[in-house]
């Protein structure tokens, strides 16, 4: 989506655009399932709402750990995403005077998250791909479909190219340009289950990142309250039930471990346990992603969760059925209920539904400044993949408007200033540095093809994503991270010594795709662990349980991590270094998150 | 559970396809389709078979990567995508057979992996509309009614996973391309590019080798969407309009 809107209105301007993606078509990007909204300061609801607001918010629910100047721009460009969208055809929700439609998201006490049924983010990408087909059309962007991106060119260390694997072929082959904007998305997919789609990876930016630009706040990730728990270890991704089913939805757990395996309706009212409502009266449900997640981990680890493995809550909708009568509650959400029951089999009108937090959404990304540029002069870093906007944690319906605020109103104000540094250079595709990379990238390829061992791709994958999980997940402790990084590099060994891949590196080979990406999250989990374990403080997603009060809530410590932290690569098997931002707030106060 | 599945296996997009047998073990009820045929996969590659290759993504139902003809029906039994399908719905020693999507416009690339490119290429030669970024006026200063606004977004729905043309006789593109004219038509922000719109994405259908309508009816009782057969005969309508329009020499 980032991507998209990027090209089109770079092409729209007059750039020469080349355009990849894996997908067979751009139609499909991650961005498809983004199911709940997307945020705007229009103030249409005539409910205090404005760019401040927003901004504050934002920067708020982020802990604090946000660069300011980036937010405010964020806030103040949001509305322009709206008109924009509309302009092109988005059908987002009205009321019956035929305006626009608002409703509230976790995180917020303004009605302000603009949406398009349980398809939000489907829209708003198919939005962005009619213009990029548009100027596909116009001959203006050349699009490359499942083309994979395995590594970054540089020439006298400015980025002025790619190498890419044609996933049909096989072919690889190395593309120059005069920048190079990455916008991948984000790497969630290293805890191998996650709410994001199986492809999404960290290889682009990693590899990227392993050519000097500066991977930030690694250790930021996002667990989602409202996705269905775990069944099996057959398990192949997570499902989210969008967060607005918190609008209307009571989340609970049995006050009594002895109540777990009883039925829920079973269990009187005065042996459940509101959690939520009773730590945050104010918020109550709608208490912001990190906050509600970590609550419903402490309700299981005492041992008071339900369903299989005791990792669930019930979300219930028995009063507000009671409340507003089923045809609402099925006009609001009978998708999510409908999509719930055909993947657990069980009726959420009838018996609450179970939930789990799960991994959804990665805050860290590439280093980038106020121009989206990275520390690597042309490469460029926007949506998911960047780290700028969500600080520690990100709120509901802000990343799309995040992903689109930087394809539409900023790329195409800011590149510009690259470019015109590099007036009257026109970059050489004969220069060495296009050949070499292509070999360096075959032989990689091929490394992978010739370890012939015993294990498949997936089986250490899942491996890995069980030790991110454990001990880099919702809660991390600096004994537990120090194991971690063990395990990931014992596994990161046996994966060269026994990884077992079929076929050939020519034509279509799913396994040898998914072995590079599964190659780059073993080395990438690693960095997060050690990003995790130098931050000495909890905030937002992070929490580290050496640092929280004494009512369990997390403990920042703004006098000495007030920073972004940078971690630039310094080779192979050499540990990298540490570089510090200082977040500097002009604008707000620093102040203890609360949401009570 | 426990299945015997017949599986189409071709090389690449030149070399012929046959269907091969394998068994599915130990298969849980919980588990998706896609999740059986991942098991499936790595018990292949025990047995140093290489692996069967077939596209997905989101697994949750909106990507429309997800393209398997489950025993003759474009993503298999009951209303959703592939990836949606759960084993529960299947009996225990079922016989079943998986193909790729057919249609004249899609060539199989490799095993159960087709090229939907075609799709794309329709949507560059209409399905858009032109505006600039930056140009746009506020968002609420053209109300549109709810009711329109709502039949345009049960058209906008559509994934393009391309059911609708596995499943026509005629390998025919008509509801995806009457999904698109509808969602963009119905808005007063599309109307103006109407004539154009449909002129541009019928012919490109054609030039495609998408078949025609002849009113089978068989993509909307796939299509995941539910995009309804109805926005088929509003395509044909708009397509007439356009078209005399054009055959008299006025702009379109
Ligand atoms: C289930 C779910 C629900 C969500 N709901 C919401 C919501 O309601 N509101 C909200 O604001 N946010 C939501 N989010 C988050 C939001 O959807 C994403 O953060 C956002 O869409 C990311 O957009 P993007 O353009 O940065 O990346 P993506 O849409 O993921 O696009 C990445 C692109 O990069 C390409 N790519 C990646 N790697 C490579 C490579 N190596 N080579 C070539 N191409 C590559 C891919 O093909 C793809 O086209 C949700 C996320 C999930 C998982
Ligand atoms: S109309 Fe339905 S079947 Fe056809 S491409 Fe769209 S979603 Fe798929
Ligand atoms: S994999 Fe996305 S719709 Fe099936």
């Amino acid at each position: 989506m980032a991507g998209a809107s990027a090209a089109s209105t770079l092409a729209e301007q007059g750039y020469n655009v080349k355009c990849f993606c894996y997908q067979d078509s751009p139609r499909r990007a991650h961005s498809i399932a983004a199911q709940g909204g997307i945020n705007a300061a229009k103030n249409y609801q005539n409910d205090g709402d404005s760019a401040y607001r927003l901004f504050y918010d934002t920067i708020k629910g982020g802990d604090f750990r946000s660069r300011e100047a980036n937010v405010h721009r964020l806030a103040e460009v949001s509305n322009n995403i709206i008109d924009q969208c509309v302009a092109k055809g988005v059908p987002f929700a009205r009321e019956y005077g035929g305006l626009l439609d608002n409703r509230s998201f976790g995180g917020a006490q303004v009605s302000r998250t603009f949406y398009a049924r349980g398809q939000t983010g489907q829209q708003l990408l198919l939005g962005a791909y009619s213009g990029l087909s548009q100027q596909i059309a116009r001959g203006s962007v050349k699009m490359y479909p499942k083309t994979e991106m395995l590594d970054l060119v540089l020439i006298d260390g400015h980025a002025k190219g790619i190498v890419v694997r044609d996933l049909t072929t096989g072919e690889i082959s190395s593309h120059a340009g005069d920048a190079v904007l990455l916008c991948s998305g984000g790497y969630g997919n290293v805890f191998y289950l996650s709410t994001n789609a199986r492809g999404c990876n960290v290889t682009a930016t990693f590899r990227a990142y392993k050519r000097g630009a500066f991977f930030a706040n690694p250790c930021f990730t996002q667990i989602h309250p409202t996705c269905i728990p775990v069944s099996g270890d057959y398990q192949s991704k997570l499902t989210l039930m969008s967060e607005s089913l918190r609008n209307d939805g009571r989340i609970w757990a049995p006050k009594r471990k002895e109540d777990c395996g009883k039925e829920p309706s079973q269990i009187p009212d005065d042996a459940r346990d509101y959690f939520l409502e009773r730590k945050y009266p104010s918020y109550g449900n709608l208490a912001p992603r990190d906050i509600s997640s970590r609550s419903a981990k402490e309700v299981c680890d005492e041992g008071r969760g339900v369903g299989p493995g005791g990792l669930g809550v019930y979300l219930d909708f028995n009063d507000a059925i009671k409340r507003l009568g089923r045809k609402t509650i099925e006009e609001r959400y009978g998708n999510l209920f409908e999509m719930y029951q055909n993947i657990t089999g069980e009726n959420a009108y009838e018996r609450p539904m179970r939930i789990y937090p799960a991994v959804h959404y990665t805050m860290g990304g590439l280093w980038v400044d106020y121009n989206l540029m990275s520390n690597i002069p042309g490469l460029h870093v926007l949506g998911e993949a960047n780290f700028s906007d969500h600080g520690a944690n990100r709120l509901g319906a802000s990343a799309l408007m995040q992903g689109l605020a930087d394809g539409y109103f900023v790329i195409p104000y800011t590149l510009g200033n690259y470019m015109t540094s590099q007036f009257g250079k026109k970059v050489d595709p004969k220069h060495p540095a296009f050949a070499k990379t292509i070999e360096e990238t075959k032989e990689k390829v091929q490394k992978l093809l010739d370890i012939k061992g015993n294990r498949t791709v997936d089986s250490f994958h899942r491996e890995l994503g069980l030790i991110m999980w454990d001990y880099c997940g919702m809660a991390r402790s600096e004994d537990g991270l120090k194991i971690a990084i063990d395990k990931i590099q014992k596994l990161r060994a046996e994966f060269w010594r026994n990884l077992k891949i079929l076929g050939t590196p020519e034509g279509i080979n799913m396994e040898l795709e998914r072995a590079g990406r599964v190659a780059d999250f073993l080395e990438f989990g690693e960095l997060m662990c050690r990003d995790a374990l130098t931050r000495n403080e909890s905030c937002g997603g992070h929490f580290r349980t050496e640092y929280q009060t004494p009512e369990g809530e997390a403990l920042r410590n703004d006098d000495e991590y007030a920073f972004v932290s940078a971690w630039e690569y310094q080779g192979e098997n050499q540990l990298p270094t540490l570089n510090k931002e200082p977040l500097v707030y002009e604008k707000v106060k620093l102040a203890t998150r609360s949401y009570k | 559970m426990k299945f015997h599945l017949k599986v189409w296996r071709q090389k690449d997009a030149k070399a012929p396809g046959t269907l091969e047998s394998y068994e599915a073990d130990n298969i849980p009820a919980d588990a998706s389709f896609l999740e059986m045929l991942d098991i499936v996969n790595s018990n292949l590659t025990g047995k140093n078979i290489e692996p069967i290759q077939f596209d997905s993504d989101c697994r949750e139902g909106i990507c429309g990567s997800c393209s398997l003809t489950i025993n003759g029906v474009p993503h298999g039994p009951g209303r959703g995508t592939t990836c949606q399908v759960y084993m529960r719905k299947f009996k225990d020693g079922d016989t079943i057979t998986i193909e790729p999507f057919r249609a004249d416009a899609f060539p199989v690339q490799r095993d159960l992996v087709v090229n939907r490119g075609a799709f794309d290429r329709v949507m560059q030669a209409g399905g858009y509309i032109s505006e600039r970024c930056g140009s746009a006026p506020d968002a609420n200063s053209v109300p549109i009614s709810k009711v329109i606004a709502d039949e345009a977004m049960d058209a906008a729905a559509c994934i393009g996973c391309g059911a609708c043309a596995a499943a026509c006789p005629n390998g025919s593109a008509m509801l995806f391309v009457s999904a698109k004219v509808t969602h963009l038509g119905l808005l007063p922000q599309g109307k103006p590019e109407n004539g154009r719109r449909v002129l541009g994405m019928v012919r490109q259908m054609d030039e495609e080798g998408f078949g025609n309508c002849s009113n089978y009816y068989a993509c909307e009782a796939v299509c995941p969407a539910s995009v309804p057969a109805a926005f088929i005969g509003r395509l044909n309508r708009e397509f007439t309009a356009a078209s005399v329009k054009e055959s008299i020499g006025m702009n379109v």
